[in-house]
């Protein structure tokens, strides 16, 4: 669904410049090379190229480089357990931040969408149990993508009724629900086992779930989401969020829907949260519903709140920060121990940086470098 | 009869009819499982109001959603199993479970959220966090292994000779007292004394309490007090009936979550309202449909957010 065409549904009255036309964009404040000239400005060229070369800088290049080199480099334990499990959780934590950090709401249950999308794939798929339906997975993929958008829409719907701290209560009480029925429902969901040997179909002769191909895999999703907020909190529709977030009842004097605006939110990050569970439910290789239990679904926060929420790319050190901590915290202390580790870690980083480590790293630039920042603005939330 | 009448009685039809045509079934099917599961469900709402009711009293006035709530619950009833086990007094172990969790609130009050006051989503994002140190802390200290606390002598073993139910556990029916006396306590405290006052006027207005020469934030760490050791209070009270291992802090706190959603966050009433709907609603469908127990509680929180986003003695703010 595009962006104008939201616009159109949303806001009959208003009028606004064509999706093509250049507009304001509120939150970019994008480092632009103010020294270079751009000399696509005039010619010819495509437009793609133009726009590469608008936003495109250095690091851009370095962080893809070592994207693409690194797998090659690393031992496969590293590209899989932590850069593959780092991108999928990272995609998850994605949804969250695009729904609390441009849209003010600040939702639990983007795990449980993701397992809503796994348990999809699992039930419908192939698994080890007699419950799975063995359905060819170019079925399987886009009906769990389907069920679990849909769930979060509803859960959305249901939730945008409450404001502000209510939604984090509401969405855990549905979290936690879910996680309960799924633990004791043995028809469906098949209770405490859950579902084993869920794994990637083998597509164009690739075993998905060898450590490159499955990076690989990972990385793709995990860039499409990161671009799609980038391009879709520019867009009109997520320009309205954010005006959302700031004030609806401005908005709505505005002629802003704001009810469906939430609720299209809910359900633009419920996808990406399903793409992430569907990963994450291939690199694990099966769905308990130990994993979609309060621990999780409060560890999406914890890796969404460490990195950062102002900057869509805060989830995704957020999710490699974890998944180091969660690997090598036996070398620092006590495996067992983890939680003690994590739970400290975030709350210094609540106490001391609510913006994360983004905020951190801002403050830190703010500190010594040249006046740059990086960040989109967010008022505090009062 | 104006549309709106019309309205809620079709409401009440359509809620009470359906209990009610089961209620009837229920009796002639059986009347010593319905009454007994009537009896398990007040007893288990009970509960759930005892911890519910600290909750929604430290929401109503500070809009602060405690998620540690749970872990202090978890807290108190570790608390008071040593404390029991020591000593043997189970009375003591209650006002140790108590003065446990409500330190602990107090600290956490005084300590870390006084510093962000205003702003919810951090308050709610430290304590998620401190949820995760505490229960971790706890699970260090106690193990994984399930701790059962014994009922106190004068409370063990079934009463007798009641008709129809025939027996019934002494204990539970104590959590019933338990509960009603925390309730009439709690209306006695907000109603009749100077300090309830403070609070109610806090939840209407706290800016003007201030400004009325209230030390808001002496009130405010009085309330998280109470607050934190009525969970802490319900953690040994639960300790004989449930058993604590960890995980029992994450139910609780969806069980108080439910109920003030349903109840109305920040009422007193509410609570007890929505623990005594959780509550029945659980053990009946554990009684009469185990696999869909879950279910029915999601079921009655929907209908409530759908027609009630507020809950049911919910105001706007």
């Amino acid at each position: 669904m595009s962006a104008a065409r939201w616009r159109r549904a949303m806001s009959p009255g208003a009028t606004l410049p064509a999706a093509a036309a250049p507009r304001p964009a509120p939150a970019a404040r994008m480092p632009l090379p103010a020294a270079a000239p751009d000399p696509y400005a005039d010619s010819g060229a495509p437009r793609w190229l133009k726009f590469l070369w608008r936003h495109l800088s250095a690091r851009h290049v370095v962080v893809a480089a070592f994207l693409l080199v690194f797998p090659f480099v690393a031992t496969p334990f590293i590209t899989f357990q932590i850069a593959g499990q780092a991108l999928a959780l990272g995609l998850i934590a994605l949804s969250l931040t695009f729904l609390g950090g441009y849209g003010g709401m600040i939702s639990l249950a983007q795990l449980t969408i993701g397992g809503i999308a796994g348990y999809a794939v699992s039930i419908l798929g192939t698994s080890a149990t007699e419950l799975s339906l063995g359905w060819p997975w170019w079925v399987v993929i886009p009906f769990a993508l389907v069920i679990a958008t849909a769930c979060a829409a509803l859960i959305g719907w249901l939730s945008v009724r409450t404001e502000g701290i209510y939604t984090i209560m509401i969405t855990l009480a549905f979290g936690v629900a879910f996680y309960y029925l799924a633990l004791q429902n043995y028809t469906i969901f098949n209770g405490f086992q859950g579902f084993q040997k869920v794994y990637p179909p083998t597509v164009l002769g690739v075993d998905w779930r060898s450590p490159v191909p499955f990076y690989f895999l990972a990385l793709a999703c995990a860039l499409a989401g990161y671009c799609f907020v980038k391009w879709l909190v520019r867009a009109p529709f997520g320009v309205a969020l954010q005006g959302i977030r700031d004030n609806p009842r401005r908005m709505e004097a505005l002629g802003f829907h704001v009810v469906a605006h939430r609720v299209a939110a809910y359900a633009v990050a419920g996808l990406m949260a399903a793409v992430g569970g569907i990963l994450l439910v291939w690199y694990n290789g099966l769905i308990t519903p130990n994993s979609v239990n309060t621990g999780w679904l409060i560890n999406i926060l914890v890796i969404a709140v460490l990195g950062g929420m102002r900057h869509p790319i805060g989830a995704f050190i957020g999710a490699v920060v974890f998944v180091l901590l969660q690997t090598f915290a036996i070398d620092l202390i006590d495996r067992e121990r983890f939680n003690l580790l994590i739970g400290g870690v975030f709350l210094a980083i609540v106490l001391f940086s609510p913006d994360g480590l983004l905020g951190l790293w801002a403050k830190l630039r703010s500190r010594f470098g040249p006046d740059q920042v990086t960040t989109s603005p967010l008022r505090r939330q009062a | 009869m104006t549309r709106a009448q019309r309205n809620r009685w079709l409401l009440w039809l359509l809620v009470g009819g359906p209990i009610a045509v089961f209620s009837i079934w229920a009796l002639f099917d059986n009347t010593r499982l319905y009454l007994v599961t009537l009896l398990n469900g007040l007893t288990l709402a009970s509960l759930y109001f005892i911890v519910a009711s600290g909750f929604t009293l430290v929401f109503g006035l500070m809009r602060n959603v405690n998620l540690a709530h749970g872990s202090l619950y978890l807290l108190g009833g570790y608390v008071g199993f040593v404390i029991a086990e020591k000593t043997g007094w189970w009375v003591l172990a209650l006002a140790g479970g108590f003065l446990a969790a409500a330190i602990a609130g107090l600290l956490i009050q005084v300590l870390i959220l006084r510093h962000m006051q205003g702003q919810d989503l951090r308050q709610t994002m430290v304590t998620i966090g401190l949820s995760i140190v505490i229960a971790d802390v706890l699970l260090w200290i106690f193990t994984g292994q399930v701790h059962q606390m014994e009922a106190p002598e004068w409370l063990q073993g079934p009463i007798r000779d009641i008709p129809v139910i025939r027996a019934y556990s002494a204990y539970r029916l104590s959590l019933l007292a338990f509960g009603i006396v925390i309730g009439v306590f709690l209306w006695w405290l907000l109603n009749r004394t100077k300090v309830g006052a403070m609070i109610r006027a806090g939840v209407d207005d706290r800016a003007m309490l201030s400004a009325a020469g209230v030390n808001v934030n002496l009130v405010f760490a009085v309330t998280f007090m109470l607050g934190a050791g009525l969970a802490g209070f319900g953690g040994v009270i639960g300790a004989v009936e449930l058993s604590m291992v960890p995980g029992e802090d994450t139910r609780l706190l969806l069980a108080s979550l439910i109920v003030v959603i349903v109840g109305g966050m920040g009422s007193v009433v509410g609570a007890a309202i929505g623990a005594v709907i959780l509550g029945l609603a659980e053990t009946y469908g554990l009684a009469y449909a185990p696999t869909y127990s879950v279910v029915f509680t999601f079921v009655i929180l929907i209908l409530v957010l759908a027609f009630r986003p507020r809950g049911i003695m919910g105001r706007s703010t």
